[in-house]
């Protein structure tokens, strides 16, 4: 059954179908923490899934060697090697981006959302498996991190990415770069997103009932000729 | 009875016996709850001019048009003449300062409806207390226009610029407690007057619109709490017949922690309500960072609200434990 889920199927699943944020609610830390501007989202996202696809992939590897018990304590010494490479290299390539982050990029190394995939995916698929689901939840949670970075630094501070985009006369809405507008804006985008989800399943149920109508119509009248 | 056959959902009613009729219902509450809130208005033209009026317009109409937008998305029934907008908006425009901007005030309305009430489900549903959660959506995204003070009208000197509380907290000044009996100080639009605040809250006790226990209990707490720390040290600290005065809390307690949706319904659970506020007020406004906290007390006792219920529920009648 596995195998019929295709390659480019495990990535795309990521982006929506099990978005880390929305769908999985993994993550939720360095969403509500770090979005204070769109730059800061989207670095927080490339760190997490430069961990995320690596360690992932070495677990998938690995993953007949390493023994039941001792799994999670694994995979912890594995993703810190990588976070401490992401810390190391951020530090010295992006030395601002790196203070802006603080605490957040050693913190990956406890992040929910790379735990969970090694331990619900890379585990149990084969290493190119694996590969594109980390890269798929990652470029999810890369564009969730933007969005809410990048409503949060509009609103907040009246720019994105630094550059200005309200108008002068604007007064920024000094709460959205506050810790009470991350959990504004990440819980009105899931609001949004549940709400779309339910009006799409609501209309395909809508149209089985009238299928199931219509055919029912045809049998009755049937007979009848 | 006419409203009750007014309101077709209220045709078919399954509940269990017994049955007691009553001419009230959420409609005609709520608009006594709007007349009693007429003499803070009268006492907000009469001090900050009647610009004001456009503030509270500009509340009332942003609140009930955002309530009427979300109920149309959520394809249920427009509830807006209920009351309830009316009031959140007329409560939101009588805390906010006076003067303030009206893009503000629509902003504050459209968030204490959007999120203080209607993402909750709407009327009965909300956790918070809708106006003070607009209120504090604005205090944490403008820190400065919010408590940028307007002399009022009949301003005998220059301290009344900034409110009572802040010179108190910031300058060490004491203010007598005559002015705040008529208003003539600095503070929110509609709740500078103790005299015009009384006149409303007293008619929605008499009335029974209002549950005399939280009122009775914060007052009893404010005295207890703010006592304690006036005998402590009652050259640094102001006596609780000020702290009673001062700011929104007479305005709060009547018109706010009040609340039917947002406040316990148990008598213990009351009590115990209108203490915890009193004492967060005293603690914020003695040790905390701002000058006043009965809008964040109250917020933050109506997140307790859910708790209270549980552990005050009376014993069912003939249990034994």
């Amino acid at each position: 059954m596995k195998k019929q889920v295709t390659l480019l199927k495990e990535y795309t699943k990521g982006l929506w179908e099990i978005n880390p944020v929305f769908k999985q609610v993994l993550g939720m830390c360095p969403t509500l923490a770090v979005t204070v501007s769109a730059i800061n989202g989207i670095a927080m996202a490339l760190a997490t899934t430069f961990v995320l696809v690596l360690s992932n992939l070495i677990i998938s590897l690995i993953r007949k060697l390493i023994p039941p018990q001792v799994r999670i304590a694994s995979y912890i010494v594995i993703i810190a090697t990588f976070v401490t490479i992401a810390d190391l290299v951020m530090k010295a390539q992006f030395p601002e981006l790196s203070k802006a982050l603080g605490p957040f990029i050693p913190l990956i190394v406890v992040n929910c959302l790379i735990l969970g995939r090694a331990e619900a995916f890379a585990s149990k698929n084969t290493p190119i498996r694996a590969l594109m689901d980390s890269l798929g939840n990652g470029t999810g949670f890369l564009i969730v991190l933007f969005i809410i970075g990048g409503i949060r630094e509009i609103i907040g501070s009246g720019t994105l990415l630094g550059f200005q985009i309200m108008p002068q006369v604007f007064e920024p809405w000094l709460i959205m770069i506050l810790p009470a507008g991350a959990f504004l804006t990440l819980g009105l985008l899931m609001g949004l997103a549940n709400f779309y989800v339910e009006s799409k399943k609501s209309k395909e149920r809508e149209s089985i009932i009238q299928k199931y109508r219509s055919s029912k119509q045809v049998q009755l009248t049937e007979p009848g000729v | 009875m006419e409203t009750v056959t007014e309101n077709p959902s209220y045709k078919l009613e399954l509940t269990s016996s017994p049955h007691i009729h009553s001419r009230w219902s959420t409609q005609y509450a709520m608009w006594l709850v709007v007349g009693a809130l007429i003499p803070s208005v009268v006492s907000a033209v009469l001090f900050f001019g009647w610009y004001q009026l456009v503030i509270i317009g500009f509340s009332i109409g942003t609140a009930l048009g955002t309530e009427a937008l979300i109920k149309y998305i959520r394809k249920r029934k427009i509830t807006i003449s209920d009351g309830s907008g009316v009031i959140t908006g007329l409560l939101l425009a009588l805390i906010l300062p006076p003067n303030f901007s009206l893009f503000g005030t629509v902003i504050g309305a459209v968030i204490a409806i959007g999120i203080g009430k209607e993402v909750f489900g709407g009327l009965g549903y909300n956790i918070f207390n809708p106006a003070l959660a607009g209120r504090a959506f604005l205090q944490a995204s403008f820190p400065v226009a919010m408590t940028t003070w307007t002399i009022p009208n009949f301003a005998l000197d220059a301290t009344t610029k900034a409110t009572p509380l802040a010179s108190m907290k910031f300058d060490q000044i004491h203010t007598s407690l005559s002015p705040f009996f008529w208003g003539n100080i600095g503070g929110s639009i509609g709740e500078t007057s103790v005299l015009a605040v009384i006149i409303g809250g007293v008619f929605l006790i008499a009335i029974g619109v209002v549950n005399w226990r939280i009122p009775v209990s914060m007052i009893l707490g404010m005295i207890l709490f703010g006592g304690i720390l006036w005998f402590v040290d009652p050259v640094k600290n102001p006596d609780p017949f000020f702290h009673i005065f001062a700011g929104g809390f007479l305005f709060g307690m009547f018109f706010m922690a009040t609340d039917w949706v947002t406040s316990p319904i148990t008598a213990k659970g009351m009590w115990i309500f209108g203490m915890g506020i009193s004492l967060l007020v005293v603690l914020i406004r003695v040790y905390g960072g701002l000058p006043e906290g009965v809008m964040f007390s109250i917020l933050f006792m109506n997140g307790f609200v859910p708790l209270i219920n549980r552990f005050t529920q009376p014993k069912t009648f003939g249990a034994v434990k």
